[in-house]
Formats: structure tokens, sequence, C-alpha cells
């Protein structure tokens, strides 16, 4: 890698801000539901208002009499047309080798409905208010069946979510290595055993998802604009498992997208059915959903119930781990669910922790309620939360300082391989941690703890050593392990002859910043003014291909895409400048922006080779081809591991159960850094999406109905401004050891962190064992109540 | 949204005679316009409040202040008047939903809406203020404690305008709001008030309507202190239960939050 | 059956003839083409939508456009004067990093108008306490009070 650290062009490292800031500060974002086709048309669907139920009869003559009304289409429709259901990317095999249940998931009901909000019916017409009154015109008779809600008792439940699904069982599955840690529980001194509930949550990016899709006549091609934070897949899954359309003949535009946190992954069934509408209806359609939809029909996130044991020996040495887990998936297997509670989660139990032993099971089940799938961490946020809450009551049992038991069993020499089969490559937890405690001011909290008690009220300090695994790699090791897509990134860097470039990049960003953090990396490495470096993401029509936005790979694995295009266009400029200098091309070396024969003062600027390379007069075109474009495809060979240490401290009013967080601190071990702001800005939204979990935040369905009960705003708690104190973050630097930029990812990190920290700090300061996550007020209170 | 005819008077007068049938009055339209937005109410014609002055503004006539109905909250929360009188008042107005909101929500359309976890009731309750409503040619008063009948139910009649209301001037008192996490609406809200030796104690937010916790006002009566009015045990027969807090946890709330609004009240 | 609305928006005057259930928002969004309004939920509680309604801050979502008929309105596209050059509170967002995705922004930016003109010299309790009507999902709100701050320390 070019050294570019003294570059005066050189943008690493610093807070650059954000070149996207102005067109959103300024109304001039546009997000799909701003954008407006000739011709459109509104989509409404009609929802399914049970959680299980037959459709025994569909009746539309009423409402295709409505005004206004194009057209109306339902899961029939898809069926007779050849419509596939939607394809689950990642097999999963059974304890027994057997593959997981894959049952049907059409994009329009057919036979049954399986949630509240499943897709009924499409109804097309020339507005959105008409398609609305002709929605409540179609009479559906629905026989309503029993709905299986519950998480743990889905397996047992006598009613089938799918008939082709025994038990309601997607998979039992299983991981470690269960003899050597039967064995050590055999022989420990101490087991520590809790049970968890991870809360089901609604991830609530802030635009709702919407798409317009469009067919062009002409050339019998598609068009979907869609909010989504990796169109590539997008078009893959929907061309190659659903519609049987070639990807030549479909462009999925992902435009300014407003937030994903996972959600917009996936590919969703009002997409496919919009794209196969809008043929039939030869016009464009568009739907946007309402706040309410999204709710309903958006993927989930977490819902897990586990067991957790480990066992110790006498001076709180870590001996192994053994964890059972019920994973709830819904109604459907979403784009990426299975491997959530499975590749996501198991493989990440060891936490910092040299644990010698860890067995984990995985049963993954059915039920009447909305897909689950991956929200901010998946399946990281859980494996965290279950660690570090057993690891914090292993401290208490044993009478250890929760400090000490981290440290006994850190991890302390890399690569280290774990026995749940990730490599740590770097890492230094004792620094971060070292450095949390300080900046929390740890040693100040007992003054703290004892003027809270002055005023009536409990204290409590928790803490969080998570790790996370990011940049999932390399392609071939997760097609083995059952991933059904690729898991590199691509990036191509257009040169133009006046020397600017245009960057396309898999990596769609919405929210993280890429189009200034990409350019710092572009501009660095080519010593240009990062004004001259475009980044283009979000349109299958531009970008050459990607695999998108999720797991905080972008820097990692797209970042490091690019990063290997633009060594190919230094590579090849040099050809151009020794062809120009009259010198080899092996005397060469890039710096600062320019081409030099090394040792000497005879150079030629990088604007002059792209020119050069346009106008190709003076040019060794017997050796070389003209043009400057290169594009690079980057499979990482390993993950990238962010680790870090959190500390929480609240205050708890006893009288009402309220938690106030009164602060909280973070220190993440990111490896290097591009632009700090940013990287401390994606650390206070993980923090705050954290601690949302935790406190407030609880997707509820009615027990026996599968209702939403927390279908709005009115319910369903986001975290507010004055839910939050301000967020002391700092950082350790443990570079990746196999990427050029030694980056190792920030998205989601926050998330993953801080819930065990906050509950830690809540059970501290009530001296109870556990309190079940969100740690709503009540659930405080009576805490507090059974403890006076 | 259903489709609706819309009507737009500018005296309060034309405004009654325009609501005929299932007609409907839009004050501010916090509530309103969200139900009909989301399908929940359908209504023929839309009666807009918005531009009869002589429902507007804030005056205080001896012991009373008088409020128009279609006042603003954050014009009640920053009226001088209001703050000088019933500084408790405009502390309210202050705290409900949010700033839009309060820019755009009226006094008049919180109480005729009667959410059983509004603030304003509360104060219309503990105040013991007076409703002034108009039908037809006649113009009733109404107290306040007889004005909510229940869950979004209040002794109007169908097409009877509130036109203002008049809260008489306390010694002292003060509301605590215990917010819903979500809605931030009131999980529990007490309003507290001492007009010599009577104190009146309204609550929202706790059953299906504002009302009066009589035993607190009992044990405030003999001792107004933050400890007496904690001391008192409410009873969770008839207080709402959901996902934010059981029948006995809002009892409880109730009396500590009527502990705070007494030490709120006392300064 | 539709009502004939005239308004000023961002300092010019503008008509629209309107069904009497469209809302404001829309109006704005779909009629004005003036897109920065942002629709985030269907409850009136996220604070996408916030515009200022003679110089006061509402959400365009909870009032319908013939409630707005004679009104002065200003949106996000009107915080920014002549030239693009952004209004102080725009400004102060971009330097603390006060947004991520951009789609709470405009709401947020205009409801934290209406805070420092209610209160110039906030703290930070006041601050969070002011933006309770106005839901991000991405920066955790930390670099959002940071700007409401820089915005007032500069006025």
């Amino acid at each position: 890698m070019t050294d570019m650290s003294m570059s005066p062009m050189n943008q690493m490292g610093k807070p650059i801000l954000r070149r996207e800031d102005q067109r959103f500060l300024t109304g001039n974002g546009q997000y799909t539901d701003d954008i407006h086709l000739q011709r459109e048309t509104a989509g409404v669907f009609l929802r399914s208002p049970h959680a299980h139920a037959r459709i025994k009869s569909i009746k539309l003559e009423a409402a295709q009499k409505s005004p206004g009304v194009i057209a109306i289409f339902t899961g029939q429709d898809l069926a007779d047309a050849k419509v596939n259901g939607l394809p689950c990317g990642w097999l999963i095999n059974n304890k027994d080798g057997t593959p997981m249940k894959e049952p049907a998931h059409p994009c329009l009901a057919q036979g049954k409905v399986r949630h509240v909000g499943d897709q009924v019916a499409l109804i097309v017409a020339e507005t959105q208010w008409q398609a609305r009154d002709a929605a409540e015109l179609i009479e559906v008779d629905y026989e309503v069946l029993t709905a299986v809600v519950d998480t743990a008792g889905a397996n047992s439940a006598t009613t089938l979510v799918h008939d082709d699904v025994p038990g309601n069982l997607c998979y039992d599955w299983g991981h470690g290595d269960k003899a050597a840690t039967e064995a050590a529980f055999a022989k420990a001194a101490h087991v520590t055993k809790l049970s968890f509930v991870n809360n089901r949550l609604i991830p609530n990016a802030m635009e709702p998802r919407a798409a317009i899709a469009s067919y062009t006549k002409h050339d019998d091609s598609y068009t979907l604009h869609v909010a989504n934070q990796n169109p590539h897949v997008e078009r893959l899954l929907m061309c190659a498992f659903v519609l049987g359309l070639p990807e030549s003949k479909v462009r999925v535009i992902a435009p300014d997208v407003g937030g994903g946190f996972g959600s917009k992954i996936f590919l969703y069934a009002e997409d496919v059915a919009l794209v196969w509408a809008s043929k039939r209806v030869g016009r464009p359609i568009k739907w946007t959903a309402e706040r309410s939809e999204s709710f309903l029909t958006d993927a989930h996130g977490r819902d897990h119930v586990s067991t957790a044991e480990m066992a110790m020996d006498a001076n709180g040495k870590f001996l192994a781990l053994r964890v059972s887990t019920t994973a709830n998936m819904g109604a459907y297997l979403s784009t990426f669910a299975s491997a959530v509670p499975t590749i996501l989660y198991a493989t990440l139990l060891a936490g910092q922790y040299a644990t010698p032993a860890i067995y984990v099971e995985v049963k993954a089940v059915f039920t009447n309620t909305a897909p689950v799938d991956a929200y901010r961490g998946a399946g990281r946020p859980e494996a965290t939360y279950l660690v570090e809450r057993i690891v914090e009551q292993c401290a208490r049992e044993m009478k250890i300082d929760p400090v000490e038991i981290r440290r006994r069993n850190f991890i302390k020499t890399f690569p280290y391989a774990t026995p749940v089969g990730l490599t740590y490559d770097v890492g230094d937890y004792d620094a971060t941690l070292t450095k949390v405690l300080k900046l929390a001011d740890v040693a100040g909290y007992p003054a703290r703890k004892a003027a809270s008690a002055k005023n009536g009220k409990l204290r409590g300090l928790g803490y969080s050593c998570y790790i996370e695994a990011c940049g999932i790699a390399p392609s071939n090791i997760a097609g083995a392990l059952g991933a059904r897509a690729g898991l590199f990134e691509a990036g191509e860097v257009r040169v133009h002859p006046t020397g600017t470039v245009t960057i396309f990049t898999g990596s769609h960003s919405h929210g993280q910043g890429h189009e200034t953090t990409f350019a710092q990396v572009v501009a660095s490495k080519l010593g240009i003014p990062i004004e001259n470096v475009e980044i283009v993401h979000g349109d299958t029509g531009r970008v050459l291909f990607g695999m998108g936005t999720y797991g905080s790979r972008s820097l990692a694995v797209g970042g490091t895409a690019i990063v290997k295009a633009v060594d190919k266009v230094i590579a090849k400029g040099k050809k151009i400048a020794a062809h120009l200098l009259e010198a080899a091309d092996t005397d060469i070396v890039f710096e600062n922006g320019e081409f030099k024969v090394a040792g000497t003062d005879k150079k030629v600027p990088f604007a002059q080779v792209s020119l050069t390379a346009y106008v190709p007069h003076n040019y060794p075109l017997d050796k070389l081809e003209p043009g400057l474009n290169e594009n690079a495809f980057y499979d990482p060979a390993n993950f990238t591991f962010p680790a870090g240490s959190y500390v929480c401290e609240v205050e708890v009013d006893p009288a009402t159960g309220v938690t106030e967080v009164c602060a909280f601190s973070a220190v993440d071990d990111f490896g290097n850094i591009v632009n700090p702001m940013i990287v401390e800005g994606q650390v206070h939204g993980g923090i705050a999406q954290g601690l949302g979990q935790a406190l407030l935040e609880s997707c509820i369905y009615d027990k026996e109905t599968g209702q939403l009960l927390t279908g709005s705003y009115m319910d369903y708690a986001m975290p507010r401004a004055d839910d939050l104190p301000s967020f002391k973050v700092d950082n350790c630097v443990t570079p990746c050891s196999h990427n050029p930029l030694g980056v190792k990812g920030c998205g989601e990190a926050g998330a993953i962190g801080a819930p065990p920290a906050l509950i830690n700090a809540i059970t501290d300061a009530l001296g109870v064992r556990d309190l079940e996550m969100p740690a709503t007020r009540e659930r405080v209170w009576r805490a507090a109540q059974a403890r006076a | 949204m259903y489709a609706f005819e819309y009507q737009n008077p500018s005296t309060a007068a034309a405004a009654i005679g325009s609501a005929k049938g299932d007609a409907r009055f839009l004050a501010g339209g916090q509530s309103l316009v969200q139900a009909m937005k989301l399908r929940l109410s359908q209504t023929g014609t839309l009666v807009d409040l918005s531009g009869i002055a002589e429902l507007k503004g804030i005056s205080v006539a001896g012991s009373n202040v008088i409020i128009g109905a279609m006042t603003r909250h954050s014009e009640v929360a920053r009226s001088a008047e209001v703050k000088q009188a019933i500084p408790a008042l405009a502390d309210l107005a202050g705290g409900i939903g949010d700033q839009m909101v309060r820019n755009q929500g009226t006094l008049g359309g919180s109480i005729a809406n009667a959410d059983p976890a509004a603030c304003y009731p509360a104060a219309i309750l503990g105040l013991g203020a007076t409703i002034k409503a108009s039908v037809g040619q006649k113009e009733r008063a109404i107290t306040g404690d007889s004005f909510f009948t229940g869950l979004f139910e209040t002794t109007l009649a169908p097409g009877e305008l509130i036109t203002s209301v008049e809260f008489p001037v306390p010694d002292c008192a003060a509301y605590v709001k215990f917010k819903q996490p979500a809605s931030r609406f009131a999980l529990v809200g007490v309003f507290v008030a001492k007009f010599g030796s009577t104190v009146r104690v309204a609550v929202t937010g706790a059953k299906s309507s504002v009302f009066r916790a009589t035993d607190i006002e009992a044990a405030l009566s003999k001792s107004f202190t933050p400890e007496a009015a904690a001391a008192v045990k409410v009873s969770a027969n008839g207080m709402n239960g959901d996902m934010h807090g059981s029948a006995e946890y809002r009892a409880a709330m109730v009396s500590v939050m009527a502990g705070r609004a007494v030490a709120r009240a006392l300064g | 059956m539709t009502v004939s609305v005239t308004l000023t928006v961002n300092g010019k005057a503008a008509s629209a003839s309107v069904d009497p259930r469209m809302l404001l928002v829309h109006l704005l969004r779909d009629q004005l083409q003036l897109t920065g309004t942002h629709v985030g939920c269907d409850t009136a509680q996220c604070g996408a939508c916030t515009i200022h309604l003679n110089g006061r801050a509402v959400k365009a979502c909870s009032m319908l456009a013939v409630q707005a008929n004679g009104a002065n309105v200003t949106t996000i596209e009107g915080l920014t004067g002549k030239g693009d050059k952004m209004h102080p509170m725009q400004e102060a967002f971009r330097d603390c990093h006060g947004l991520q995705c951009g789609f709470c922004t405009p709401g947020m930016v205009m409801s934290a108008c209406q805070l420092l003109a209610d209160n110039p010299k906030p703290t930070e309790a006041e601050i969070r306490a002011g933006l309770e009507g106005n839901i991000c999902r991405c920066t955790g709100y930390h670099n959002i009070v940071k700007a409401v701050q820089q915005a007032a320390a500069q006025a």
C-alpha cells in the first residue's frame, strides 16, 4: 500500500464534515417517496387482520368497480403466473444433518394468512385514497385459526403455522464440542446459571419502506426504486429465485434511504408484487408504507429465549459455557433469518474470553408473527447480552470484582482460535477496559453512589466487554456453512481525463457517510483533492455489482475493494508515466499525486497521466490499452473483530422505578479510523439503540390473538432525546491484520455492547440477579419494592 | 382519510348552525385529524373553528381565569396572566404533547375529546373549572365535576360547542405528569389545588376517565403535606392496566405523584 | 369537491385546489414539490413533518391543507437563504454531525429553531426535553444536542 501519511492530500483520520449533509439539511435529499414517475399509480396492500386464518374466499367484484381502481391482484394471480415465493439466503442443517424446513413464503397470501399484516391483495388505483377505499370493499372470508405466538411454546404447540413443518420447528442446530463441554462441567468448582429473554424489537428506520416499480415496453425492462440497503442482492434474489427474469432486464435503484439497521437488507414480498404487477398494469406503481404497516411487516429483530450456564474453577476461571436457545423466526423465513441465531450468534459466544469449551443448541421456531431477521448487530447483541450478563453474575456469585473476573479470563494472545469456530486476528481487551475505567471515573463511583443514597436513590454500575465479528467472510467458508450468496464486495474507479474520479461502490450508504469516508480514502491514496472524488452507490444500472451494506462491513470490505481498484489504477498509471518519463515501470513511484522516477526530480502529475490515458497520442499503444478505469472484487480472508468495553451508570428511583442513565462511557477498538467524527456518530447511534432495547423498546403480541399490541409510537417506546444522556466515547487501536486499511467496522458496536451494560447496572443498583429487558419502570419498581 | 365536506365559519353562531347530523368540530386537530387519517373516525361535515376570533383569548376576571376554547396550549403556557394567576395551569399546558402539538392543540379540543390520559381534564377537575358551551341558541355553564362522563365521553350534546372555560384561582396548585414512555401522554397525572381549607385532587391517565381522588383530598385537608398524600394507599380497583403499567402500579403512582404535586405546590 | 387554498410558502404565494381531506404535508410534498418535509409516522409522533406555520412549529401531518389557508408557511427549503447559504441551525447540524440518514433532519431542524426562539439559551436538559416531539433513530441525539448548543451559542 502506498504510504499516504505524508501527503498534503492525506485525509485519513480527519473529522471531515460530511459531503452528503448539504442536501439533507436543505431538504434536497431524494428518498423513494420523493420521486414521482410519469403516469404513476398508487399501490395499496390489503393485509390480514388475523394472525392465523384460512382464506376461504376472496370476493373482488365490488372493489374492482370502485372509482379509480385499475387492477387488483391476489395470491392466485401470482400462482397462476408461476411467481415463486421468497427465498431464504442461508441453509442451516439440523444436528442430524438434515436440512432446515423452508416453507413457502408467497408474495401474496395463498390459502392461509400467517401473521397480522400478511399481504392478501395488491390494489392499484389512480390515487391512494381510491386504492384504500377499494381495499375496504374486498370481502375476504377467513376461517380464523388458533395463533402460535409464544417463542418458548411454539415447538410444543398443537397448532402448526405451516402444515408441512412439524412442531413448528425450522431447525434444531448444535455447535461446539459437546463432550468437552460436559466434561468441563463435571469438574467445575462452581456453575452459574441464568435464563434470558432477548426482547423482540422493531427496527423503525425513520423512513418507512417504499417502492416504485415501473415497466418499459420498448426494451421489456423493469426499474424498481426501493428503500433498500443492497440493491444488487435485491435484484439477484428477485430475478433468480422469484420472477425468473434476467438481471439485465431489471434495474434496482436505492436512492437516498432513511436508515436501515438491517430492516432494508431483505427482499420483501411487496417489492416483488409491485415489480410483477407493473408490467400487468403498464404504468408505474408507487407504494409507501404507512408507519403502521412498517410495524406489522418490517422484519423484526432479536426474540430469543435462552438458558446459559458457566462452569468455573475455584478462582473464577471459565471452564465451559453451555447455552440453549430458542429463536423465533416469525411466520416465514426472511432473507437471512436462519443465519442470525446460528452463524452470527453461536460463533460469538466466546466473547473476549478464553473459555476452553463451549456448546450451544439452537432451536428455530415458526410463529404467527412478522418475520424476524437481522437488526443492528444481528445475533451478536444476543450473544453479547448472554455472555456479559452471565459473566457479571459469575463475578457476583464468586465474589470477585466484575472487572477482575473479566481480566482474569481475557484472551491475551493473538491470533486466537475460539472453540466456536472463529479466529480473532488482533485485539487488546485489557487496553480498552483500562481506558474505559478512567473515562467513566469508576474511581469516583463510590462517592456518587453515596450521594444518590442520600437522596433516596439507588445507584448502579454495569460493565460490558463485547466482541463483534464484521465483514463476514470468506465466501467459500461461508458457503460451506450454508450461505447461498457471496460475501465479497465490488468497487470501480473511473478516472476521468482531467483527473477527477468517480467511484462506484456496492456499499450503499443510508446514514453511514460513505460519500465522505470513501472519498477520504480515495483522495488520500491518489493525492488529489477530495472535491475531485465522487462516490456513486445504490444503482444496479451504474454500479457493477455489490453485496450491499450490512454487518458493519462497508469500509472493511467495500472500502478494501475500492483500495484494490485504486491500486490497479496506480499500477497502470505507473506504466503510462514510465512511457512519458522515458523510464522503466519499476523505477516509477507514486507519491503525493505525482508519478516520479525514483531518485530523480523527473515527475508527472496524476492528471497528466489520466489525460494521456484518454488522449493517447504519446502512449505505448502496443503494450497498453488506453483509458484509466479499473474495478476490483474483494473477498476477505477473515472476519474483522471490533471489540470494546462499556460502562453504564444508572440511578434508580425506587418510588417510581424510573431509571436514569446518568453516564455511558464507551471505548472501542475499531482498528484504524478514517473519519473519527463519523465513527463517534455511529457509536452514539448504536448505544442509543442498545439502551432503547434494554430500557424502553419491546415488540409485544397478544398471546392469544397474535395481534400486535405495540403497533405504533403510541405504544412502542422509541428512545427520545430526554431518555438518554450525552455519551463519553473514546477508542484504542489494534489495526486489523488482513485488510490494507487496517479497519474493522463500527456500525453495530453500540447496539451490541450497550444492553448488558445497562442491565448489569440496574441489577447492581437493585441487588437482584436478573431483570428482564426492557427494564420498564414497573419491572424496576417491583424489584425495588421486593428489595425494600 | 374518508371524504367529507369542509366548512370554516367565522362566528360561533355560524359554527353551531353548521353542525348538523354527524358533523364534527375541528379545533386544533391534534387528535381528530389523527383519527381521521387512520380511518378510525369519519364525518360528513367538518366544521373548522380556527377562524372564529371570539373563541380565542385569555382574560382574568376577579378570581377566575377565563380561557377561550380555541386558545392553543402554547398560548396558555406562555401567558403572563396565567403564569401569574395559576402557574400550575401554565405549567400543565406547557407539558402537553410536544412543542408542535402545543402550537396547534387547543383547550376546547382537548376537553371535548376527553382522552382518558390527557392533561387538561386534570385541571378541569382539579381546579373545579366551569365549562361554557352553546348549542342552538342556548348557552350553559357545566361544572367541571359533571363534564366528563366516561372514556372519550362528556356531557356535551351533539352539536354543542365549548366556547370558554373559567378556572378559579387557587391558593396554590401543581400538576405532576408521569409520562407513558411511548405516547408521552400521562400514565398518571395528578393535579392538586388548595382553596382555603378545601383541597381538590384530580387524577388523569389512571382510569377510563379523569377522577377526583377523594381519599387523598381528605388526607390533604387535614395535613397539606407531601407525606400525607404519599401515605394514602390508593385502591387499584377500576384502574387501567396495560403493558405500560398494571392497575396496581398505576394506583401506587397516584399516591407518589400526589405527594410530588403537593411538594411542588408548596414550592 | 375541492376547496381552493391560498397561502405563502417560503415567501412565495402559492395556491392549489385540494380535496379537503388532503393533509398539509401532502400539499407541500406532492403539489408544491417541497419534498424536504417528510412523513415518518401516522400517529403524529415522529416530528419529521415539522414546518413553521405563521412562525410557530407545527406538524404538517396533523393538519389539513385547508387549515393553512391564508397562512405563512416555512419549510426546510425556505430556511436556506439566498445563494444556498444555510441557516445557522443547519450549519450547526453539519458542523456537529447532527444527522446521519437525513430523514428526520428537516423536522428536527425546524423544531430546534422553534426551541431556540422560545428559549434562546437552553440547558442541555431543556434541549432534550424540547426535542421530545422529534424521533431520530440514527444519532442517539448526542450530536443533535451539540448542534442546538452551538446554534444557541452563536445566536
